[in-house]
């Protein structure tokens, strides 16, 4: 089941763009994705990320550019003669066929006459062995996706692309389908290439997330360097939640301490992305909301000293069961977001509080001034 | 009041088979009279039961020459309208070109004209072309007035398809030709055969235009009403009641596999 596999390769994308008349849908965009690999194409809807996906697929004509895969220059092969599946958003399941033949429709038009173990076998690995005589109408969600799945998979492509594959399900089903894909990958050794506009899906999945925004990519990496180390307002923002405070850099070393709110905050140099690091510019200060703890005003003098501090007073909180969700106003922001796992829980902590806010320096990320505080923040309840 | 409580309940029954008897008598004022021996040429009044005309359907001259006739007008009228009206039906629906518009409302055309009025221009039209009428204007007409149904009913059917199905196809390895016969001509078979069993059935009762365009022609619907001028042969009762059960044979027939199919998807 192999000898495609290891004539693959890395998918490589080298300034593929795609403009539809004035609308430029994906800016010239070089992209490399290792053999074997989970990567994710995450982003807000309209950020390119299907159309990418389908270039890769042949299902759309790249403007510019050229798609590799190994060596080989894929970019003027049609779909149907490219070694690479979809399992489509919407599944596409042919509702004429049973499940057999949908799964076996690839290997029929390959040729190929003994379907019948292959089949056998795949709907074994996607747990619907006794579905096989039914019709795509007669199955659940979490069926037909996992159908679709199969019959992309058995003709062993050499890059399996995932369009919204999970975007149909309901919040459990998706946890569970994501790890099942997970399994299936693992397994498999296929490249998966999965576009979604669910950070969290990309982060459980993906062993690289790139992130899109208006047709480029804004930051591509690790699940978790993308989250510690973003480079952008949209990704700080677009991924999880950030704390973002504007300040002027007052003095420069191995940390920059920045002037912001009417206190100084540090943060390690290292970690700071902006273009210049000068003492006089302008930087944005990021911080993660579960990094930061949270101090009744009374008890501020046991706060350790060398952590950067922040006053305020909440105006809202919300009890979550794990964790308790503060909005906290200050100088450094309106709306500062905390964080605190429901430990030891201070009962003074109610709305209206006086606080104080504070973390470790080393948690916090720096970020050129010059781009938009907001940028990616409202996007995702827009994409839900 | 039990009576009216009962007839509360079964309201929805009622009202159905009410409408079905409305629908179905006129077919079976046809039926019964096809075993009728009247006296003298018209078949207007119960005599007595009998086969006879069962047991020699062509026993009129030229009937089954008419029949057969209408048979095979009917047949390429429905093969050349359902194949032409497919074709038009995915071009309008899948493709953008000049004058989509202005064509998609005027295939309406023949469906709204009253058939009198198309009859009488197309015959003028034969005419100045030089046209011999017959078999092959008939022809020409029922295509033309067949098509717009066909494009409606594909249409309707063309419009509710995936396209994704079709990319589903091609990104799993079937080439053009591949996509079309395995995924689009199945998915739109209903649509397609709507429209064929609805060409046919125009086509083989018009009367009309067939009346206007067919010279010396006879075909079966115009027999009828010749052969009412001066009496009406038995025969052709049986050939309509004949049709009828054809027809509901087929549906039947079909609904049958239909089920089949389900219940062994079922199990």
């Amino acid at each position: 089941m192999t000898q495609q596999q290891t004539a693959g390769g890395d998918v490589r994308l080298a300034g593929i763009s795609k403009t539809y008349g004035s609308f430029t849908a994906v800016h010239p965009l070089d992209l490399t994705v290792p053999q074997g690999s989970f990567f994710a194409l995450l982003g807000a809807s309209g950020c390119g990320k299907t159309t990418t996906l389908r270039m890769i697929a042949g299902l759309e004509e790249a403007t510019t550019g050229t798609v590799f895969l190994g060596d080989k220059d894929i970019t003027d092969l049609p779909p149907y003669k490219r070694p690479v599946n979809t399992v489509f958003q919407s599944y596409a399941l042919f509702p004429h066929l049973d499940i057999t033949e949908n799964v076996a429709f690839g290997l029929r038009r390959r040729g190929i006459k003994s379907v019948k173990k292959q089949v056998d076998e795949m709907l074994e690995l996607v747990q619907l062995g006794d579905f096989a005589r039914r019709k795509p109408h007669q199955l659940s969600g979490g069926q037909q996706q996992r159908v679709a799945v199969a019959r992309a998979l058995i003709n062993h492509p050499q890059v399996l692309l995932l369009d919204e594959p999970l975007g149909a399900l309901d919040l459990k089903l998706r946890r569970q389908m994501q790890l099942e894909l997970k399994r299936i990958q693992t397994e498999v050794g296929i490249t998966f290439v999965h576009v979604t506009h669910d950070q969290e899906e990309a982060m459980t999945m993906a062993d690289t997330v790139a992130v899109m925004n208006g047709g480029r990519v804004e930051q591509l990496g690790a699940p978790a360097d993308l989250y510690e180390n973003p480079r952008t307002t949209f990704v700080a923002n677009f991924l999880g939640t950030s704390n973002l405070i504007g300040g002027e850099i007052v003095s420069t070393g191995e940390n920059l301490v920045v002037a912001a709110g009417g206190g100084k905050l540090a943060l390690p140099r290292e970690r700071c992305s902006a273009s210049s690091t000068a003492a006089g510019g302008r930087l944005l200060l990021g911080i993660r909301p579960e990094k930061i703890s949270l101090a009744h005003a009374d008890d501020a003098d046991d706060i350790p000293a060398g952590r950067n501090r922040v006053t305020g007073r909440i105006t809202d909180s919300s009890f979550i069961g794990v964790s308790t969700q503060y909005v906290v106003e200050s100088p450094a922001g309106t709306a500062l977001q905390v964080y605190e796992q429901n430990i030891e829980r201070d009962t003074r902590l109610v709305p209206g509080a006086e606080v104080v806010l504070h973390w470790n320096p080393a948690h916090t990320f720096g970020l050129d001034a010059a781009q938009d505080i907001d940028a990616g923040a409202t996007s995702v309840e827009d994409a839900e | 009041m039990p009576v009216l409580r009962w007839i509360r309940r079964n309201l929805i029954v009622i009202a159905g088979l009410l409408t079905l008897a409305y629908m179905i008598l006129p077919n079976i004022v046809v039926m019964v009279f096809s075993f009728n021996k009247p006296n003298g040429r018209f078949n207007y009044a119960w005599q007595q039961f009998s086969l006879d005309a069962w047991k020699d359907p062509c026993g009129v001259a030229d009937l089954c020459g008419s029949l057969s006739l209408s048979l095979q007008i009917a047949f390429w009228a429905t093969l050349g309208a359902t194949a032409l009206g497919t074709m038009i039906a995915f071009a309008l629906v899948r493709y953008r070109f000049r004058a989509r518009g202005a064509i998609n409302s005027l295939i309406f055309l023949p469906m709204a004209m009253p058939e009198v009025v198309m009859a009488a221009s197309l015959l003028t039209l034969f005419l100045n072309m030089g046209a011999e009428l017959g078999f092959w204007t008939v022809l020409i007409a029922h295509i033309m007035f067949c098509l717009s149904f066909v494009v409606t009913a594909v249409k309707a059917r063309v419009m509710s398809m995936d396209p994704r199905l079709e990319e589903a196809a091609r990104d799993l390895y079937a080439g053009p030709v591949q996509t079309f016969v395995r995924v689009t001509l199945p998915i739109a078979a209903p649509g397609i055969a709507a429209g064929a069993l609805l060409a046919f059935a125009l086509s083989f009762d018009d009367f009309i235009i067939t009346n206007f365009n067919a010279g010396s022609t006879v075909t079966f619907p115009m027999f009828v009403w010749g052969s009412a001028q001066r009496g009406t042969p038995v025969q052709i009762n049986v050939i309509g009641t004949a049709m009828f059960v054809i027809a509901v044979l087929m549906v039947l027939v079909g609904q049958l596999i239909a089920s089949r199919r389900k219940s062994n998807a079922r199990n």
